[in-house]
């Protein structure tokens, strides 16, 4: 227990980094996803395909793997950067991409036809059927699922902790070898600075799920 | 096929067809619509009216052919196809007003969105149109809140806001409990006496009879009788037709 005490500075920092990365890449992660559900209905063969393709094969690779490209062999094939933590969100917001796109796509899905059918027919182009009528629409499907996704992000970040990027479980891994005594409570500590970001995004998501019970 | 126009065609439909799979919904279809002219078309379910009706504003692609609005060819998808669209009216079944809007903005959306109206222009002819079909009082509510004919009549006047070339309704009333049948064809009707050119769907033979220039009759995907309603109702050609009208007549 006092391990966890004397080490909050750290905790701290690292929450700090965590949480820097969830919601950077959960930002990149949202807009980058909704432009692959947009892509994926799109009247464009070529953009359904892509999208498709990205889809499918991002969220069916282990994350692992996607963290060893963006941190290993992206810098091979030229692309530099400074910081490890560049890598971190490439391939924590490339991965989630994938699933946001998914979930925007089920949300476009619950729209009932008509409504673009409609919009269509009063002229509306692609772009304005999509951000005018069908998105705003899909919005309240798509709530509750996408923070889900983003918890799984808020997880999902401590696998950068094992490529060079010190952020929560990074300093969980430092935190153990200095107090190898109390490994139990150093990562006892780790998980609830965790659950500090993804215990609330669930109350919100719950939040979330009430009120669209009740717009309906 | 008694009446062939020909020019002035605001709507025309050449040598069309479409398949679905095997199924062959619409037959070599030719149609010329005049401006001003109210087109009814009746014909048994699954006969390819409604995939008649949708085909000209393209909600449905065709095989071939051509289907030309005002001289011009359908285009494919992209701007020019929903700068057509914008001139053709179109009147759904089920009504599809945008549910997350106000009735309002709901006829509004189209002026300020797609021909740039300044939204007050927009608003105050939005509810010069709701009064018009007679719900003007409801403008503030969201459209699950208004009765189906209520839905329909404001779906007709978010149509009317584009000021459309042509309206296309597709079975306007099939979805509409009996009572509220009547206000919605009542609309209609005025519409038509403004001279209106419609191109109407619809199983209502009494619209037909009172509002229609010409009534199509479609039967298995081919247009069948092409005639006014007077000559259709009481002395129809065509084996189908005939047998069609006597099992309306019988029920």
């Amino acid at each position: 227990m006092d391990a966890i005490f004397e080490s909050l500075p750290q905790y701290w920092d690292g929450f700090l980094r965590t949480l820097f990365l969830a919601v950077v890449s959960g930002v990149i992660a949202l807009a980058a996803g909704t432009l692959l559900a947009a892509m994926r209905v799109s009247p464009v063969a070529a953009l359904r395909g892509f999208s498709t393709f990205y889809v499918e094969v991002a969220r069916n690779t282990p994350l692992t793997i996607i963290f060893f490209f963006s941190a290993i062999v992206l810098p091979r094939l030229g692309v530099k950067f400074e910081q490890f933590e560049v890598a971190a969100i490439i391939a924590l917001s490339s991965y989630t991409a994938a699933f946001v796109a998914e979930a925007v796509r089920s949300g476009v899905n619950s729209v009932p036809v008509g409504q673009a059918e409609a919009a269509r027919s009063i002229g509306m182009t692609f772009t304005q059927v999509l951000g005018l009528v069908v998105l705003p629409q899909a919005v309240r499907t798509v709530v509750p699922p996408l923070i889900n996704i983003m918890i799984a992000l808020v997880k999902n970040s401590s696998v950068a902790g094992a490529f060079f990027v010190l952020e929560l479980f990074g300093y969980g891994l430092q935190l153990s070898n200095s107090h190898g005594d109390a490994v139990m409570w150093i990562l006892i500590g780790v998980a609830f600075f965790y659950l500090l970001i993804t215990v609330p995004l669930g109350l919100l998501a719950h939040f979330v799920e009430k009120k669209v019970a009740i717009a309906r | 096929m008694t009446t062939q126009v020909s020019g002035d065609a605001l709507v025309s439909l050449n040598s069309v067809n479409k398949h679905y799979g095997q199924l062959h919904v619409l037959k070599d279809i030719n149609l010329q619509v005049r401006k001003g002219e109210v087109v009814v078309v009746i014909g048994p379910s699954g006969s390819g009216k409604s995939t008649l009706c949708r085909a000209i504003n393209r909600l449905e692609t065709i095989d071939d052919g051509d289907i030309a609005i005002d001289g011009k060819k359908l285009p494919e998808e992209g701007k020019e196809l929903a700068h057509l669209r914008a001139d053709v009216g179109m009147v759904f079944q089920s009504f599809n007003l945008f549910a997350h809007k106000t009735i309002l903005e709901n006829v509004t959306l189209g002026p300020i969105k797609v021909k740039g109206v300044a939204k007050g222009t927009a608003e105050r002819e939005a509810m010069a149109l709701l009064e018009r079909v007679g719900v003007g009082h409801q403008a503030p509510k969201l459209p699950a809140q208004l009765s189906g004919g209520q839905q329909q009549r404001v779906a007709i006047a978010r149509a009317l806001a584009m000021k459309p070339k042509v309206m296309l309704f597709d079975e306007p009333t099939s979805a509409l409990d009996p009572e509220m049948i009547n206000e919605v064809l009542d609309v209609m009707i005025q519409l038509a006496k403004e001279g209106m050119t419609m191109i109407v769907v619809t199983h209502e033979m009494g619209f037909a009879r009172k509002a229609a220039d010409r009534v199509v009759f479609m039967a298995d995907g081919q247009i069948v009788e092409d005639s006014t309603p007077e000559e259709f109702f009481t002395n129809p050609q065509s084996n189908r037709a005939k047998d069609f009208l006597s099992k309306l007549l019988t029920h």
